[in-house]
């Protein structure tokens, strides 16, 4: 039985193999629609994130299913100190598939262990966030054609990101991948994932506090919320919060195939006028999101 | 300093030195009844300093505690008084429920009933990662 708890479960033939599918989805939505009839999905959201939780329901009715779960801890027995080991037992006699969302790291691993259907991971924490990875896998590949040989700029949060460290580290696996680190000191890149991920697969990076001196080199840009959970001290978010913000005139600079990625929510860092701009991809995002999460489902329930 | 050598027991050697007492806390070696000797800064031809410490019965030890602690010791068993067993200890691949996550976001913070496990993620820099949230022990 597969589970996706990282994005390094996945080899890159089963990402490629996850994207095909995606994009069949997309192509031919009837010959998937009751794909995974009388199969149930349970969204266990043991912190709230509307987003992600509809994006999968939305994934398993569109392929015929039933979902059935919770959207914050509180509704769930866990608020009445039941462990997340029991929880996942229960709930695994009830579904065929598991999507949690946990604000501890590394609770999907725990719930691996006991349940006895697969497990999504979908979000532990500041910790790894997969299918948000495959999205962006799908979108890069649908907007430049390929998943290697380009450069992509990451910006802003870069230190308690998930989102980016993810994404770094599925792009590590293909080949010609240059970096540009864009962030405040405060907020960059950490040193393990510099040494752990980028040095040891020999990727090109390059750090910078400036989004402007990049913006000329990029194919790809990654922009992030600086988020305020991940802050103890509510100084250091206000000071930092408004420090890259992508605007058109930051964008006269860049290429006329820049593909604009944001894994959303965003607060202020792009501003608005960006969204008409053919080159604004976030919203693809989330509708590819869907296609994705199709996909997965169906791979992991062995459909396909 | 004269110890009576051992005629049946353990004698785990090479600890470097200062570590001594933190192994026979972790080894809880103050729960045994015989006797056990900790030496500590024992001049040593390869380190200049070290710590021994002799057990004066055989039992089993905690391997994977020695090889995260100190991994340049070495256990012998002792059998009528003869060394019938020397083990250079070498750095586990993975350590369960010899140290705790100390990252309060991490599962293991509050989930109850689950070992604590690390793996050996870097041999050459000794850099064990919480298999649940990849947070770097001792961080």
């Amino acid at each position: 039985m597969k589970n996706l708890l990282a994005i390094t479960d996945f080899s890159n033939k089963e990402i490629d193999e996850l994207i095909h599918i995606a994009e069949d989805i997309e192509k031919n939505p009837a010959k998937y629609q009751e794909k995974a009839k009388h199969k149930k999905l349970a969204t266990l959201f043991f912190e709230p994130s509307t987003r992600t939780r509809l994006s999968f329901e939305s994934a398993m009715l569109s392929l015929g299913g039933s979902v059935l779960g919770f959207s914050d801890a509180n509704s769930s027995s866990s608020s009445k100190g039941e462990s997340l080991s029991d929880t996942i037992r229960v709930v695994s006699c009830y579904s065929d598939i598991i999507a949690m969302r946990h604000p501890k790291e590394g609770a999907p691993l725990v719930a691996s262990n006991v349940a006895s259907v697969p497990i999504i991971n979908a979000g532990d924490g500041g910790h790894n966030h997969p299918t948000q990875t495959l999205t962006d896998l799908l979108t890069i590949k649908k907007e430049k054609g390929r998943l290697d040989n380009f450069t992509i700029g990451f910006c802003g949060d870069l230190k308690f990101g998930r989102t980016v460290h993810s994404l770094i580290q599925a792009l590590a696996r293909y080949k010609g991948i240059k970096l540009v680190l864009i962030s405040p000191d405060e907020l960059k890149l950490p040193d393990y994932v510099k040494k752990d991920v980028i040095e040891k697969s020999n990727m090109d990076y390059v750090e910078t506090d400036s989004l402007e001196k990049a913006m000329p080199t990029l194919d790809v840009l990654y922009m992030t919320r600086v988020q305020q959970e991940r802050f103890f001290n509510e100084d250091d978010y206000l000071r930092l919060r408004d420090s890259y913000i992508l605007d058109m005139d930051k964008l006269s600079s860049a290429k006329k195939d820049l593909s604009i990625l944001h894994p959303l929510p965003r607060v202020n860092e792009i501003s608005i006028e960006v969204d008409s701009d053919e080159r604004a991809c976030y919203f693809k995002q989330v509708y590819n999101g869907r296609l994705i999460r199709m996909a997965l489902i169906l791979k992991l329930l062995n459909l396909i | 300093m004269i110890i009576d050598p051992i005629k049946n027991g353990i004698v785990i050697d090479h600890i470097k030195a200062g570590k001594g007492k933190e192994i026979y806390d972790f080894l809880q070696l103050d729960e045994l009844n015989c006797t056990v000797a900790l030496i500590k800064n024992v001049p040593s031809k390869k380190t200049g300093k070290k710590d021994i410490i002799k057990i004066d019965e055989i039992i089993n030890i905690d391997v994977d505690v020695l090889g995260y602690m100190t991994p340049e010791a070495t256990v012998s068993t002792i059998k009528d008084g003869k060394i019938c067993d020397k083990r250079k200890i070498e750095l586990p691949e993975m350590l369960k429920n010899v140290i705790k996550c100390k990252n309060p976001r991490c599962i293991t913070s509050v989930e109850q009933g689950i070992e604590h496990i690390f793996k050996l993620t870097d041999k050459e820099n000794k850099i064990y990662r919480c298999i649940y949230c990849e947070t770097k022990a001792n961080d």
